[in-house]
Formats: C-alpha cells, sequence, structure tokens
C-alpha cells in the first residue's frame, strides 16, 4: 500500500507542465478555436515526443505499453494548459484499434504523434474531425473508417470543432467495439477535466490576491475564500478517485472519476467566473478558454447521470 | 515508466483485517444497543469498549504496554473498515481515545501514560472534552476559564460548555488560564485533566437537538487538581491542544470506514426501496464520496509516514467527512419516505449526529478559513 504517484511520474507532470508553459497554450488554442491548426499540430508532435500518447499503445506498436496511471499524470496536465485537440479521442482510438492488423497499420503513427485520431461520439459528432487524420465510427456491425469529416459545428468550448463523420468506410474489425476504449476515454476525460479545474482555482486565487475593492485584496473577504476554499476540496478529492481508477481500471471506479473530475471542475468554473466577475465572462480574457472546456467536458464521454449509472451498477 | 502507486495491502495487514473479521463476527452484539446519550446507552457501551479490550481490540494503534496492538496507520485503517462493516457499536471512549491518548503519547509524561491509559482503553475511565466557554467558541483561545497556583497543584475555577460525554463520563480535558496576564490569548494557557465526579464540579447535562444529553455544561468552583494532571508546560496549552486539534481533525476522528460503511448501507435501502430515481444520483454521490474519502485518506496517511505533517490540509478532511455524513443522512431519511421523521432508527439517530459535523471540532466556516489561508494563501482579513 502506497498510494502516491512516485518521484519519476512526479517528474514526468513537472517536465509536461514546464513544456506546456513554454508553449503559450492559450495562443495555441485560440488559432486551433479558428481552424488553423499549424500551431496545434507542432505542440502535438512535442506532446507525442514526451511519450504521452505511446502511454496507451502496447509495446509491441511501438508504443510505452498501456500505463493508465501516467496517462492520467499526463491528461492532467494537458488539461492545465487548456491543449486542444483530440486527445482523448486519440487515447480511445488506440484501445479501440485493439490488436492485430489495425494496429499494425494505425498505431505507431499514432504513438508517434503523426496521427491525429478522432471517433464518433454516440451523438455522431467526433471531435475536431477537420483537424484530425484518422476518423473512427463505432457501430453495431464493427468499426469503422469513416472517408472524413463533415462541416464544423460550434461548441460552447470554441477549441472544441464537433464534425459529423461521413457514413460508410472501410470496415476495420468487425462486431461490438473495444469497451474497453470508453474506460480509457472516460479515464483520460477525468484527468483533464481535473487539471482544467487546477488551472481554474490557481488563476482564480492569483485574481482575488491582486484584484482590491474597498481598498484590500477581495480574496481578504470570507465569502471569497469560503468558495475557493470549496473548490480546492472538491478538486483534491476527486484527485484519488482519478488514480484509484488509474491503477483498477474497473468501470464503476473510472465513472466515479469521470462524474466526480468533471463535477468539480465544473463548480471550480462557476466560482472562477463569479469571482472574476464581468472580466471573466468576455470571450477576450484567457480564463474563457478552461471556463468553457469545464462545461463541454462535463457531458463528454458519458454525462454525470451515465457516470452515476455505472457507479450503482458497479456497487451490486 | 514502472507504476509504484500501489492500492494492495500488506498480507500482513490482510491477515490483520481477516483476524478482525472473525472477532467482530462472533462478539458485535446482534441487537443495536440503546442510544450511547442514555444512562443505560453508556453503561451498555462502555461495557462493549470493555469486551474490545479484553482482547486488545480497543486502541489497536496504541503501544502494547497500554492495551493496544501497535498497530501502523494502514492496519488501524483497516482495523475501521472492518468495524463499521460489521455493524459494531459506537465507541465511547473515542473522545479520550483520539484526542487526549495522541496528546499524552506526544507531551505526557511516562507516569501520566502509565496511569491514564490503560483504564481509558478499557471503558473504565470515559472522558469528556472541556473546549468551549460561553463566550470563547470558535475563538477558543479568547477563554476565561482559571487555573490559579495552589501547594502541590492548580485550583479550577470557571465554566466549559458544550462538553461532549460529560453527562455521564468520568474525567475531563481541557485548557485553562493560568497566566491571565500573558501578552497575547493564546499565551498563558495550561492543559490539564481533572475529575468530574468531585467536589466543585456541577454538571448540568444539555440536551441535543433530540433532547437527549449529549453534552454537558460544567460549572467548575476552585477544583483541585494535582500538578501530575497538568499535561506539558503550565502556559504552553494553546500548542499542545492545536496537535490535538490537527488530529481530531485529520486522520484519526472520522475514519473512511464508517463512510463506507454507511454508503453501503444506503444503497441496501434504495435497493429495498424500489430503486426510486429521485435518489439515483444522491446514492451514486455517496457511493463515489465513501470511495474518494478513503482513497484521499490512502494518500494523505502515505505522505505522513514519509515525514509530511498534515497541518491545515486535515481542514480539508474535516469540511468533507462533515458535509458528506450530513448529505448521506438526508438522502436516507428521504428514502424512508414519511418513517424519515421518525425518531427512532438508526436512520434518525445518525442524522441528529451528522447535524452536529460541520460545528464541532472547529466549525467548517473556521476550517474553509484555514484552507483559504494556509492552503491557497490567501490574505488574512475579518472573519
Amino acid at each position: 500500500m502506497r498510494f502516491l504517484l512516485d518521484a519519476e511520474q512526479r517528474a514526468f507532470a513537472d517536465s509536461l507542465h514546464a513544456m506546456l508553459t513554454a508553449a503559450d497554450t492559450p495562443t495555441v488554442v485560440r488559432d486551433w478555436s479558428r481552424g488553423d491548426h499549424a500551431s496545434g499540430r507542432a505542440l502535438w508532435r512535442r506532446i507525442a515526443a514526451a511519450g504521452v500518447f505511446g502511454l496507451a499503445v502496447p509495446e509491441e506498436y511501438e508504443g510505452l505499453g498501456q500505463h493508465p496511471v501516467e496517462l492520467a499524470v499526463a491528461f492532467v496536465e494537458l488539461g492545465r494548459h487548456a491543449v486542444p485537440g483530440p486527445l482523448v479521442e486519440t487515447v480511445a482510438a488506440a484501445v479501440l484499434l485493439g490488436e492485430d492488423r489495425p494496429a499494425k497499420r494505425f498505431l505507431p503513427q499514432l504513438a508517434a504523434g503523426e496521427t491525429l485520431a478522432t471517433v464518433a461520439a454516440p451523438t455522431g459528432y467526433a471531435l475536431d474531425g477537420d483537424a484530425a487524420t484518422l476518423h473512427l465510427a463505432p457501430t453495431g456491425e464493427g468499426l469503422l473508417l469513416s472517408p472524413g469529416p463533415g462541416p464544423v459545428r460550434p461548441c460552447l468550448d470554441p477549441a472544441r470543432r464537433l464534425t459529423p463523420l461521413a457514413p460508410g468506410g472501410e470496415l476495420l474489425t468487425p462486431g461490438p467495439p473495444h469497451a474497453d476504449a470508453v474506460t480509457w476515454a472516460r479515464l483520460a476525460t477525468a484527468a483533464q477535466a481535473l487539471g482544467v479545474g487546477l488551472a481554474l482555482l490557481d488563476r482564480t486565487v492569483a485574481y482575488v490576491g491582486q484584484r482590491t475593492q474597498f481598498g484590500v485584496p477581495i480574496g481578504s473577504f470570507q465569502t471569497v475564500k469560503h468558495r475557493l476554499a470549496d473548490a480546492k476540496i472538491a478538486l483534491e478529492f476527486a484527485r484519488p478517485l482519478l488514480f484509484g481508477a488509474a491503477i483498477s481500471l474497473h468501470p464503476a471506479d473510472v465513472a466515479a472519476a469521470k462524474l466526480t473530475a468533471c463535477e468539480a471542475a465544473y463548480a471550480t468554473a462557476r466560482t472562477a467566473l463569479q469571482l472574476h466577475g464581468a472580466i471573466g465572462y468576455t470571450a477576450e480574457y484567457d480564463l474563457s478558454l478552461w471556463l468553457t472546456k469545464a462545461r463541454a467536458l462535463r457531458t463528454a464521454w458519458g454525462t454525470p447521470g451515465e457516470c452515476r449509472d455505472a457507479v450503482l451498477e458497479g456497487a451490486g | 515508466m514502472t507504476a509504484t502507486v500501489d492500492l494492495t495491502h500488506a498480507p500482513a495487514d490482510e491477515e490483520f483485517r481477516a483476524e478482525a473479521r472473525a472477532w467482530l463476527a462472533a462478539h458485535v452484539p446482534r441487537t443495536p444497543l440503546p442510544s450511547l446519550e442514555t444512562a443505560e446507552g453508556f453503561a451498555a457501551h462502555r461495557a462493549w469498549e470493555a469486551e474490545l479490550a479484553a482482547d486488545r481490540w480497543s486502541v489497536v494503534s496504541w503501544p502494547e504496554e497500554y492495551g493496544g496492538r501497535a498497530a501502523g496507520l494502514f492496519r488501524w485503517l483497516v482495523f475501521e473498515e472492518e468495524y463499521w462493516a460489521a455493524g459494531a457499536p459506537g465507541r465511547v471512549g473515542q473522545n479520550g481515545i483520539s484526542l487526549l491518548a495522541p496528546t499524552l503519547l506526544d507531551h505526557g509524561t511516562e507516569e501520566q501514560r502509565a496511569r491514564v491509559l490503560p483504564p481509558m482503553a478499557s471503558g473504565e475511565v470515559v472522558w469528556a472534552q472541556a473546549w468551549s466557554e460561553p463566550e470563547a467558541g470558535s475563538d477558543l483561545a479568547s477563554l476565561t476559564s482559571r487555573a490559579v497556583r495552589t501547594d502541590g497543584g492548580w485550583l479550577l475555577s470557571g465554566q466549559k460548555t458544550w462538553s461532549s460525554r460529560a453527562a455521564f463520563a468520568d474525567r475531563a480535558f481541557g485548557l485553562f488560564r493560568s497566566d491571565p496576564g500573558a501578552p497575547r490569548p493564546h499565551q498563558g494557557l495550561t492543559y490539564l485533566m481533572f475529575d468530574l465526579r468531585v467536589p466543585g464540579v456541577t454538571v448540568r447535562p444539555i440536551g441535543r437537538l433530540d433532547g437527549k444529553p449529549a453534552f454537558a455544561e460544567l460549572f467548575l468552583d476552585e477544583v483541585f487538581v494535582p500538578d501530575e494532571d497538568v499535561i506539558g508546560e503550565p502556559g504552553q496549552g494553546w500548542r499542545i491542544a492545536m496537535s490535538t486539534a490537527g488530529n481530531e481533525r485529520g486522520l484519526t476522528l472520522r475514519s473512511p470506514g464508517r463512510f463506507l460503511a454507511s454508503a453501503a448501507r444506503l444503497l441496501e435501502l434504495w435497493q429495498a426501496q424500489g430503486r426510486p430515481e429521485h435518489a439515483r444520483a444522491r446514492v451514486a454521490d455517496a457511493l463515489a464520496g465513501a470511495r474518494a474519502y478513503q482513497l484521499f485518506t490512502y494518500a494523505a496517511a502515505a505522505r505522513f509516514l514519509d515525514g509530511a505533517s498534515l497541518g491545515p490540509e486535515s481542514s480539508m478532511n474535516k469540511l468533507f467527512w462533515s458535509e458528506y455524513d450530513l448529505a448521506l443522512h438526508e438522502t436516507a431519511l428521504d428514502l424512508l419516505g414519511g418513517e424519515g421523521e421518525w425518531a427512532d432508527t438508526a436512520w434518525a439517530q445518525g442524522y441528529v449526529f451528522s447535524l452536529a459535523g460541520p460545528i464541532y471540532a472547529g466549525t467548517n466556516e473556521i476550517q474553509r478559513d484555514i484552507v483559504a489561508e494556509r492552503l491557497l494563501g490567501l490574505p488574512k482579513g475579518r472573519r
């Protein structure tokens, strides 16, 4: 029993944090939101070079072997920096492509960051289909390689560009798609949401410490403090669920982590918006990059209701 | 990259779990004991403490010489999981075991430990706490009850209140002002233990919300306390007590095992009531919350064993469990429908107890200030 990240795992988080801080991700996010993917693709390659996508790919397909704990560590940092793109979907794709021929054909490029993969959600829309180079559609008959994306539909998070996928295409694997893909996607989404929440908390703590009204920092007011204390607690109790789920990969544990992390991140977003006041309600101010993502992640890869059902199912 | 983060208990701890489980299965009363907050129930719970102690299950984390099993933190957590899962009675000795004992182990003398701890472990002496006063609640350091030097000891005078367990307990511990001239309120306080059933002490039980005397007012009029019942140095009481408060809010007051067991019972209730849709979300949240608290505690325990001080982190703990416990019981009463207002159910009793959680052991408002100022670094301001 030692439920703590080890030094290597912490160092991995720190190195990603440093790399992403230097990458000026807010500019990348804004480019991506306009459909300009050049800076995002460059960042994607650096994330792949750091080994992030390889953490979902077996070694025989040129990945690092499947390491859900390290993947969760990485996705917390990706969320903290609001990194755009079909990050979770690429992880889901790695699991969907599974073994054998499709794996051999696609996974090496995916681990290397040469492929951006997306996967159609039950809504029929896939995240960032316009940027993705591999479009997967899990259907009743099997996993299809879609011919490509349709037009972009705006999302509440402008950095999430939803596209329908063209019907038909090559049948990659017959039969029902890999259920594990949803588990991995939920785990990655939970981690990303936790990172989004942590960034919102950090930014808001910094803001209320320097914003002055009535002659004092607004962060000295008890109402402000208590809202931030609640946000801190919600996030810090989501964190152990996330890493516990990464260890077990049990669908009920992963659902609990996804539910709790997304609720904590969203509650933190509401607090962040309220404590920033009107400036927080502007698209121009960078806080918006995290505010809108907290809302979108809440329903991505499993709504709160679906996650609760999975929790109850797992409990018997 | 090998994951060394590990959620598996050591084999020896699992053997300990099996031993605890077997003992509890053979000894836990089949029908619940009468309420701890009645004379009859208090006596029954005291007898249960003796039964636990006879087989060294009452204070597993203490050193063996005082009746414990020298169980480490994880083994203690395992014991608590088994204890509450078995539906075992509430612990009448908890104030002493989880507040006074850690203080004595850290700050007491060898003589004090040998004299005080074994009868505490057996339930022969049950302890009440004497912190709050009518004018000193959240601002505890403003307390005015006095300890005046006399030959061979101290004379205690003043009024304490909200003294948990004092209606039926034998002794109490708390802070008294021994140096009224000290420059700051936190200075000049002394930590003392005293008898509740001696001349000069008047105990006036107070009915909690349901009328049961769960706590009491204490009126002290020149109550003699010998020097041997001072803990640590006179005048150092605040520092010593805060180390106790850290324990209370931290790992030892409300173990995750309690809430895992409560969440499992809530799930059973929800299933027995036909899985009503209105409570689905709250039952799922209770299950996730109990697991979150368990895992948070495992992580905190690992950091603690690495030498980290829990400090203000224990405020997060207290906020989480107190609000969690209340929400869980509210859900249960809603699930009981019209029977939810019956006072004599285990759920109703638990609900009344859970209502106090956000108030005692430092109110949740004080805890949020601590989280905001010490963990988030926000500036101090008016309370």
